[in-house]
C-alpha cells in the first residue's frame, strides 16, 4: 500500500517537474504580482479609502471633518475600541482612524493612502493643523506589500491546488488514464492520497522558493514562528487540494471542470482578503468569505508573518483548515469515480 | 477435466437504453488464446470490461479459476484497455516502472522490455512515441504483474501492417510461455492467426463459437469470389451461390465450387475484370452467418 502511494507520488512529481509551463507559472506568478504591487504602491495610485470613525466622547463632531467623511471616494466605517481600530490600521484594513469629536487622527506612515487622507482632512493649503492632532501608530508598522505577501502566497497555492489537481484528475479521467489505474490493485483512497501528498510537496516547495526569494529581494520577514507558518500553509494546502479533488470527483469534461474551478477560485480570490480587506463590506459577504479555506489560510499566515503569532494564536485557523480538508477528502473519496458511468 | 481459468455464464449487461450483452456463455482453457470477434458495437468491449470488473454485470456469473472473482483478481490478471492514453509527462521507462511497482508480484524489468521490444524507446517521452510503440508499451503495462491471464482489447486497431505483425509475434510468445490470452478484435485475420478458440459476437449475442480450425473446417471449405460490383443487384439474383454486396460496393460470392461458379458468371456474361478468388476466411463466415459485412 505505502509502496503504491510512493510510486504514484513519484510519478506525479516527475510529471509536474516536466510540465515546465505549469512549473514556471507557479513560480513566476507570485513574483509578478508582488513586483506589480510594489511598483503601483510606490506611485500612490489608490482610488478607494477607508476611514475608521471612532467616537470617544458623547460630544458633537467637529464640522471640519465633515468634508472627509462625506467624500465620494472615502468610506467611513464606525470602529471601536481604539485598540482594535489601530490594529486594523496597522494591517491596512483601514487607511486612517479619525475621532471626529476630538480631532485626533491616526495614520500608518507606511501606507500611502494614509498620507493622501491626511492631505484631504487638513486641506492642501493649510498653514496649521486646525483642530486636528496627528498621531502615528506605534509598534511595527507593516508595509502594504508585506501585508499582501501572505495573500499572494495563499492565492498561488489555491490555483496550484485547484487546477493542478482538479483539472488533471478530470483530464486523466477523460483520456482513460484513471480507468487504466482502476484495473490495478490501486484503491481510490491510495490514488487520492498520492495526489494530495504529491501536490502538497510541490506547493510547499514552490511556496518556500517564492518566500525565500521575495524575502531576499524585498526584505520581507516572518515576525512569528516558522513552524506555525509551515503548519498553516500545510493545513491550508491540504484543505485546498482536498477541495480540488472533491470538485473533480466526477465528470470527464475539461471545459465543465474548468468552469467549476473558475466558479470557485475567482470568488475565493476576491473574498478571501488576498488583495483588499473586507472591512466595511456587507455582513453576508464577510460570512461567505468564512467558507473559503483561503480566508483561513491567509488570516493564519498574516497573523504569523505580520503579527508575530505562534501556534497558540493560529490554532483556530489550523483546526478549521484541517476540518475542511478532512470533510472534502471524505466527500471526494465517496463520490470519486475512476471513469464516467 | 481441468477447471477453466475463466468461465462466463449467461452474462447480461443493460445500459440505460440498450442491452449490450444478451446472455452469453463461454469458458476459456488455461494456456490458450481465446478470441472474441465481431464488428464495432457487437458487445465485445462491454463483455470484456464486465469480465475485467470495470463495469458491473446486470446478471450472470463470472468465475475465475472456478470461483467468483475475489480481490486477488486485479493482482493476477493483466489488462490492456482499448483507447487508453498514457501519463503525459513520463517517459516509456518511467511509465513501465510506475506500473510494475503497483504490484507485489512483478515481471522482470529486462525480460519485459525485451519481450515488448521497448529497448530503443525507453528514454522517450510518452507523447513522442508512435501508435505501434504505444500499443507495445500498453501491452508491457498489462504484463507488469507477470499475469497468467491477459486481456487484450483490440490491441492492433489503427496500427499499420508491420506494427500489427510485431504485436502478433509478442502474443505468439505469450502463448508459448503458457499464458492465457483473451483477445477482442474485429480483424478476422488476426483471430485466425492467433486464436485457438473463438466466439463471434453480433448485436450482443454469440453467433458462432468453437476451435478456430474446426470453425474454418466446418464453415470455410469453399472460396470467396470478389467482383468489382459495377453491375446492378438484379444481375446477380439468378446466381446459384449466395452473394452479398459489401459496404464498399464490391460483390462477394460464397461458393463451395469456385470452378462451377466462375463458369456460371462467364455463361451469364459478367465482366470478370478485377475478379479475385480467395479461400474462405472467418470474415466470410461472419458474412454468411449475419448476411452483413463487418461494421468496422
Amino acid at each position: 500500500m505505502i509502496k503504491r502511494i510512493w510510486t504514484l507520488f513519484k510519478a506525479r512529481n516527475i510529471e509536474f517537474y516536466r510540465d515546465r509551463s505549469a512549473l514556471g507559472w507557479s513560480l513566476l506568478f507570485p513574483f509578478l504580482v508582488i513586483a506589480g504591487f510594489s511598483l503601483i504602491f510606490s506611485e500612490n495610485s489608490q482610488r478607494l479609502y477607508k476611514v475608521g470613525v471612532l467616537h470617544t466622547t458623547p460630544g458633537p463632531d467637529l464640522s471640519e471633518s465633515g468634508h472627509l467623511l462625506t467624500h465620494p471616494l472615502i468610506q467611513a466605517i464606525e470602529v471601536s475600541p481604539l485598540d482594535s481600530a489601530l490594529s486594523k490600521l496597522r494591517h491596512h484594513r483601514l487607511d486612517m482612524v479619525l475621532a471626529p469629536d476630538t480631532g485626533h487622527y491616526w495614520i500608518n506612515t507606511d501606507a500611502p493612502k494614509g498620507a493622501v487622507l491626511e492631505e484631504i482632512l487638513l486641506g492642501g493649503e493649510r498653514k496649521t493643523p486646525g483642530p486636528f492632532t496627528r498621531q502615528v501608530i506605534e509598534g511595527d508598522r507593516i508595509p502594504y506589500v508585506e501585508w499582501l505577501f501572505p495573500g499572494v502566497l495563499g492565492m498561488n497555492m489555491m490555483f496550484s491546488a485547484l487546477f493542478g489537481v482538479g483539472y488533471v484528475v478530470v483530464r486523466y479521467r477523460k483520456n482513460g488514464v484513471l480507468k487504466r489505474f482502476s484495473v490495478t490493485p490501486v484503491r481510490p483512497w491510495e490514488f487520492l492520497t498520492a495526489q494530495i501528498l504529491s501536490r502538497l510537496f510541490v506547493m510547499i516547495a514552490t511556496t518556500g522558493i517564492v518566500y525565500g526569494t521575495c524575502a531576499a529581494l524585498y526584505g520581507f520577514s516572518c515576525r512569528g514562528s516558522f513552524g506555525a507558518l509551515f503548519t498553516v500553509f500545510l493545513a491550508g494546502g491540504m484543505a485546498m487540494i482536498s477541495l480540488g479533488l472533491l470538485l473533480a470527483a466526477r465528470g470527464s469534461s475539461e471545459e465543465l471542470a474548468g468552469g467549476i474551478l473558475n466558479l470557485v477560485s475567482w470568488p475565493m480570490m476576491f473574498l478571501s482578503g488576498v488583495w483588499f480587506s473586507l472591512e466595511g463590506t456587507a455582513p453576508w459577504v464577510q460570512t461567505l468569505a468564512r467558507i473559503f479555506p483561503l480566508t483561513h489560510l491567509i488570516e493564519g499566515a498574516r497573523k504569523v508573518m505580520n503579527d508575530g503569532a505562534g501556534f497558540a494564536e493560529i490554532r483556530f485557523e489550523i483546526a478549521i483548515l484541517l476540518a475542511m480538508a478532512l470533510a472534502c477528502l471524505i466527500a471526494g473519496s465517496l463520490l470519486f469515480q475512476w471513469k464516467n458511468e | 477435466m481441468e477447471t477453466p481459468i475463466l468461465e462466463i455464464r449467461n452474462l447480461v449487461k443493460h445500459y440505460a437504453d440498450v442491452t449490450a450483452v444478451k446472455g452469453i456463455s463461454f469458458a476459456i482453457r488455461r494456456g490458450t488464446c481465446f478470441g472474441l470477434l465481431g464488428p464495432n458495437g457487437a458487445g465485445k468491449t462491454t463483455t470484456i470490461e464486465v469480465t475485467e470488473g470495470i463495469l458491473p454485470e446486470t446478471s450472470g456469473e463470472i468465475l475465475y479459476k472456478g470461483a467468483p472473482r475475489g480481490e486477488s483478481f486485479t493482482r493476477e490478471v493483466g489488462i490492456q484497455l482499448q483507447n487508453t492514453e498514457l501519463p503525459l509527462f513520463l517517459t516509456v521507462e518511467e511509465t513501465l516502472e510506475t506500473f510494475r511497482h503497483l504490484y507485489t508480484k512483478r515481471a522482470g524489468r529486462e525480460a519485459l522490455i525485451a519481450a515488448c521490444r521497448l529497448e530503443e524507446i525507453l528514454k522517450r517521452d510518452n507523447r513522442k512515441i508512435s501508435g505501434g510503440q504505444k500499443q507495445r508499451l500498453l501491452l508491457a503495462m498489462a504484463l507488469a504483474s507477470d499475469p497468467d491471464l491477459i486481456f487484450l482489447d483490440e490491441p492492433t486497431t489503427g496500427l499499420d501492417p508491420q506494427a500489427r505483425r510485431h504485436l502478433w509475434e509478442i502474443v505468439e510468445k505469450l502463448k508459448e510461455d503458457g499464458k492465457t490470452v483473451v483477445l477482442t478484435t474485429h480483424y478476422m485475420e488476426e483471430a485466425q492467426n492467433l486464436c485457438d478458440e473463438i466466439a463471434i459476437m453480433d448485436h450482443g449475442r454469440i453467433i458462432a463459437m468453437g476451435k478456430t480450425e474446426a470453425l474454418l473446417a466446418a464453415h470455410c471449405k469453399g472460396s470467396s469470389i470478389m467482383l468489382p460490383g459495377t453491375a446492378p443487384d438484379d444481375a446477380f439474383t439468378a446466381l446459384s451461390s449466395a452473394w452479398f454486396r459489401l459496404p464498399d460496393g464490391r460483390i462477394s460470392i460464397q461458393t463451395e465450387d469456385p470452378d462451377a461458379s466462375l463458369r456460371e458468371l462467364v455463361a451469364k456474361g459478367f465482366d470478370l475484370t478485377g475478379i479475385v478468388v480467395t479461400p474462405q476466411t472467418l470474415e466470410d463466415l461472419f458474412l454468411e452467418l449475419t448476411g452483413n459485412a463487418l461494421r468496422t
